[in-house]
């Protein structure tokens, strides 16, 4: 008799304390649930605060870096005298890799027409140092500029370059819009 | 909301347009020979879709783990889907997104009022939990790829001394403590980043997580599940959702006949002996009662002893925020406003911000860690008075029985038992 009572007791107790953290899990679901969209979210670096900083290519977990440089040919002035692929100060415009600035030579610089040379990025051989980018902001229209490609990057929970980017460039956009292309803009938006 | 995100974007395009054409140096060429400009790529994330199998995967993996463990009564099943879980969550999803770390999702979503959680997130948050709190920890008997990394490669699990596992089993509460904390301020989500395992996922991770994977993968040889154990944080919660859960796996299918036989049978020493009757004469009784209600009394002064000594070490914790840690270096050396090679210094010039709003930035963050460190100290006094306390507390006992919260829910200690064996 005794026996029962203790047990019924903490049977009781239990049936209490499971309801209270049912309702307690429930609470966070709503507050949460709130606060959720039925999109998910990925990474991507806002070029017009990147300031190239040089981590992008340090800071990811995968290496080579998802991040690339991408080429915004809309901006490009397809000028012989590129900003982002010579080194500052070339005596002759000649493609030798001591000339370029890449160091992966992941740039290939294409005749066009005169005076007109194409640019365009290899991006198995980029490591998104953005050393480009920098030379092309520079000195350039800033038509190159880093995005975190999504064929390559695991979305983390917690992108390990967002957390160290010094320019608070990093951040989440939803999955529908998952690219922060410069002159993008002129495209309708999809979705 | 879909519009209200639409709208933000665009403004950020519209930005984005204003600063382009600042920087327009050189005009568009217009082209002679019928050159066509190529665009630039946009391969597309994982879409969305997936992401929805993959909470279906996770509910499914959980639904089979309770209906193996508790119905069928099979550990050889649990075995199996363990490995399918680690294949899939761990070696296909490369750990990522996981319900440990989907606890600073949430957390960062209940305190930062832009922040965001995809449903997807939530419901892997959620999921676990609530089949915790009907059928046990299920979910880190077959669900979770960290749980099954560990659970596969016990060979000769070691018994610790009772208090050595009751001081262990504090960390996790600390661990889980300081995620909320960091995630809460927006500083760092710690548990993704310390995550031991998602490096032998991801066949990639930085050197000193590699060391740590692989030593706690070799201590998980002898003492069984060490990252659940000792460090999990979601594990706490699971803990108690499963403490109180309706349908628990019991060892034996019908009546304990106290044999004994599975009394070592539990890897994680999750198996609670009766205890003698004989030691519980009234004068113990009644003594520990007294010492009971004492350390119940007592508990007021651990919970303010936490919350002033980790708020007072505020300034200290604080400094994990880059932008703290950046205004403090500046304050302490105001020459170093000018350096051209320290990377954060200079990205900060480049920004445009005032140092005077760097500091106030800093004085907002570092008063969030205090009170915030108000709350985290009092957590931890709680759970160790509660801890104390607990020592004197006498529930009565005759069979053998899982800890409902620390056990995993794995199954193995069923074969031990000869009821199982009659049926
Ligand atoms: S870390 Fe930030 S500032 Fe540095 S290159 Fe990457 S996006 Fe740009
Ligand atoms: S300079 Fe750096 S960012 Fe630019 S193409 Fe080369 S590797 Fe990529
Ligand atoms: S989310 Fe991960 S994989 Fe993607 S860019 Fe960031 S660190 Fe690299
Ligand atoms: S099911 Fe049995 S063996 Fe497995 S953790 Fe629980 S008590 Fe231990």
């Amino acid at each position: 008799m005794e026996k029962d009572k203790s047990i019924k007791r903490r049977e009781f107790i239990h049936t209490g304390l499971r309801l209270a953290l049912g309702f307690s899990l429930a609470g966070v679901a709503v507050a949460a649930g709130r606060k959720s969209t039925a999109e998910k979210w990925v990474w991507q670096i806002d070029p017009a605060k990147c300031t190239q900083c040089g981590r992008c290519a340090t800071e990811c977990v995968k290496s080579p870096s998802a991040v690339k440089c991408i080429h915004a040919y809309d901006l490009c002035g397809y000028c012989d005298l590129c900003g982002g692929y010579f080194k500052p100060g070339v005596k002759q415009l000649e493609t030798g890799a001591e000339n370029q600035l890449c160091p992966t030579a992941a740039i290939q610089r294409k005749y066009i027409e005169e005076p007109y040379f194409e640019y365009v990025i290899n991006e198995d051989l980029c490591i998104g140092c953005a050393k480009c980018v920098k030379g092309c902001s520079s000195f350039g229209n800033g038509s190159l500029h880093l995005q975190i490609r999504h064929d390559r990057c695991d979305n983390c929970n917690e992108c390990s370059i967002a957390r160290s980017c010094p320019s608070d460039a990093i951040k989440r956009v939803p999955a529908s819009q998952p690219y922060l292309i410069k002159g993008e803009f002129i495209k309708p938006l999809k979705g | 909301m879909k519009n209200i995100s639409r709208i933000f974007l665009s403004l950020i395009f519209a930005l984005t347009l204003f600063q382009a054409n600042a920087q327009q140096r050189f005009p568009k060429p217009e082209f002679e020979t019928g050159y066509v400009q190529p665009s630039p790529t946009t391969p597309e994330p994982r879409s969305t879709a997936l992401e929805y199998t993959d909470v279906l995967v996770l509910l499914a993996a959980l639904s089979l783990a309770s209906w193996l463990v508790i119905k069928k009564r099979s550990r050889r099943g649990i075995l199996w889907l363990s490995i399918f879980s680690l294949l899939y969550f761990g070696f296909y999803r490369e750990g990522c997104i996981c319900s440990v770390g989907s606890l600073q999702n949430i957390t960062l979503a209940l305190f930062d009022p832009v922040y965001k959680v995809s449903i997807t997130v939530l419901l892997f948050f959620l999921l676990p939990l609530v089949f915790a709190l009907f059928f046990g920890r299920t979910f880190c008997a077959a669900a979770c790829p960290l749980g099954a990394i560990q659970d596969l490669i016990i060979i000769k699990p070691v018994s610790l001394p009772v208090w050595v596992r009751k001081t262990l089993s504090f960390i996790p509460y600390v661990y889980l403590g300081f995620a909320i904390l960091y995630a809460a301020t927006g500083t760092d989500f710690i548990i993704c980043r310390y995550d031991p395992f998602v490096g032998f996922f991801r066949m990639d991770a930085p050197y000193i997580m590699i060391v740590i994977g692989i030593a706690l993968l070799i201590l998980g040889l002898f003492f069984a599940r060490p990252y659940c154990r000792v460090f999990c944080p979601y594990g706490v919660l699971l803990s108690w959702m499963s403490k109180f859960s309706k349908h628990h796996m019991s060892i034996t299918p019908a009546e304990c006949i106290s044999c004994k036989l599975c009394e070592n049978s539990c890897p994680f020493d999750a198996i609670e002996i009766p205890e003698d009757e004989k030691i519980r004469t009234p004068k113990t009784l009644r003594e520990n009662l007294k010492r009971f209600s004492l350390f119940a009394l007592l508990i007021p002064v651990w919970v303010f002893i936490g919350g002033y000594a980790i708020s007072s070490s505020h300034v200290l914790l604080s400094r994990a925020h880059p932008d703290v840690y950046l205004s403090e270096l500046l304050i302490a050396h105001p020459e170093m406003k000018n350096d051209t090679k320290n990377i954060d210094i200079k990205a900060f010039r480049e920004s445009g911000k005032t140092f005077d709003q760097l500091v106030e930035n800093a004085a907002v963050i570092r008063t969030k860690f205090r009170i915030g460190g108000w709350y985290l100290g009092g957590f931890l006094g709680l759970v160790i008075g509660i801890m104390v306390m607990n020592q004197f507390l006498f529930r009565k006992k005759e069979i053998y029985e899982p800890h409902k919260g620390d056990c995993f829910s794995c199954g193995r200690c069923m074969s031990y038992c000869p009821v199982e064996k009659l049926k």
